[in-house]
């Protein structure tokens, strides 16, 4: 459980408001994804008529957003492209990031996508864009979305009751699910590898019998996650796409 | 579990940071570079169909140009082989009376040619039998010894040729 420990690197005694705003390692892992992003997507902003690999690569991604926009939300969704692409590529690079193999280096990557302290701040950031997007564009109407269509008069009062609790809970299943990804990965890795040291500590015999199988089981497990990664990051920006959609176009 | 185990230390720490970075990459990316991008897709494509547009229009254009040239070069042939027909006719025509005129010169010259060989037989004729009876009188006058006469012997010339 080292990996999701959160260390103070600076400012343990900033303070905003009475709450204490250490710089830890997870906003060190935030700021690299950062980084990463901005000098990743500034390579393919070369603007060239024939693109080249990194502008080619750049514009795949932002076609991507596009395209899940214009399929999920119509040609309404354009304006959003820059806060779901962001969204999408910031949990892209988080993931990757805490999956790099650094501790070869050691260093220790942080996937702060494995914390639901950060995750909900993406998951309420985006739920607050739909209700506010919702009201503002249908205002009390918005509520209609609640009592789907055909449902009989006297089943109202119950279906939006139930409608409403599957709204309110949709920014924890947000965040919790990207969370629950990322850790179970995290978690299934570490437990793998622990019984590939534990055993091979323990004697040759119980490492080829525990140890070797745990390790080539990692090997595939890596892959998997690294395909968990792009999931959770497709399926977070997905969602958000959807909901948007039943604030731009109730139904 | 450090994330419920540090959640009253650090909470408003991951909140404040989460939001600093993810406005970062909101504005920095998302506003600043992606609209960027975007743009640069969209012109190339706008790019594209122009260009495809225009190779159309100009496909057409060099179609309709090759069609007028066609029957312009129709017209053109035409033309010519009426020209081809008429020099050929009205050169026929020129022949045709220069041979008629060259055929009544040679009928001339050859009737001139005629006539002046008769003339010339019986001027040969007259020639002969004066010197025939020339020689009849000449012969007469050493054989027999008498003179004759310049008309009897011609006379006699002209009957002996007349009868071979």
């Amino acid at each position: 459980m080292h990996q999701f420990q959160l260390e103070t690197l600076a400012g343990a005694h900033w303070n905003i408001a009475g709450y204490n705003i250490a710089f830890t390692n997870s906003a060190l892992w935030m700021a690299i994804a950062t980084v990463a992003l901005i000098v990743f997507v500034a390579g393919g902003t070369k603007r060239q008529l024939v693109p080249g690999r990194w502008q080619m690569a750049v514009e795949t991604f932002t076609g991507f957003i596009d395209g899940m926009l214009a399929a999920n939300v119509g040609k309404n969704g354009k304006k959003y492209v820059p806060y779901i692409f962001s969204l999408f590529m910031f949990i892209l690079f988080a993931n990757f990031l805490g999956l790099l193999p650094l501790g070869v280096l050691g260093l220790h990557p942080f996937t702060f996508t494995s914390h639901f302290s950060a995750t909900g701040v993406l998951a309420v950031l985006s739920f607050a864009i739909v209700i506010i997007v919702g009201f503002a564009k249908h205002k009390l109407h918005f509520f209609s979305l609640f009592v789907p269509h055909g449902t009989p008069v006297v089943m109202i009062p119950l279906i939006f009751v139930v409608e409403l609790i599957s709204f309110l809970v949709r920014p924890f299943s947000l965040g919790l699910r990207l969370f629950v990804a990322m850790m179970a990965g995290h978690v299934l890795l570490e437990v793998l590898s622990s019984f590939v040291i534990s055993s091979g500590n323990a004697g040759l015999g119980l490492f080829a019998i525990a140890g070797l199988p745990s390790f080539i089981l990692m090997v595939g497990i890596c892959a998997l996650e690294l395909l968990v990664a792009g999931i959770q990051a497709y399926v977070f920006a997905l969602l958000t796409c959807v909901y948007l959609n039943d604030a731009e176009n109730l139904h | 579990m450090p994330q419920i185990a540090q959640l009253g230390e650090y909470y408003a720490s991951q909140i404040f940071w989460m939001l600093i970075f993810f406005a970062i990459t909101f504005f920095v990316v998302g506003r600043g570079m992606v609209p960027k991008v975007m743009d640069t897709v969209a012109s190339r494509d706008k790019q594209i169909a122009e260009d495809l547009a225009t190779a159309e229009k100009l496909r057409e254009s060099a179609d309709a140009e090759e069609e007028a040239w066609r029957t312009r070069e129709n017209a053109n042939r035409a033309q010519a082989q009426d020209l081809i027909a008429s020099a050929r006719a009205k050169a026929g025509a020129a022949t045709a009376e220069r041979l008629s005129a060259a055929q009544i010169g040679i009928d001339a010259d050859l009737a001139a040619a005629e006539k002046r060989i008769d003339e010339a037989r019986l001027a040969a004729a007259a020639e002969i039998e004066s010197v025939a009876a020339e020689a009849a009188r000449d012969i007469v006058s050493r054989v027999a010894g008498i003179s004759l006469d310049e008309t009897a012997a011609r006379a006699a010339v002209k009957e002996s040729l007349a009868h071979g």
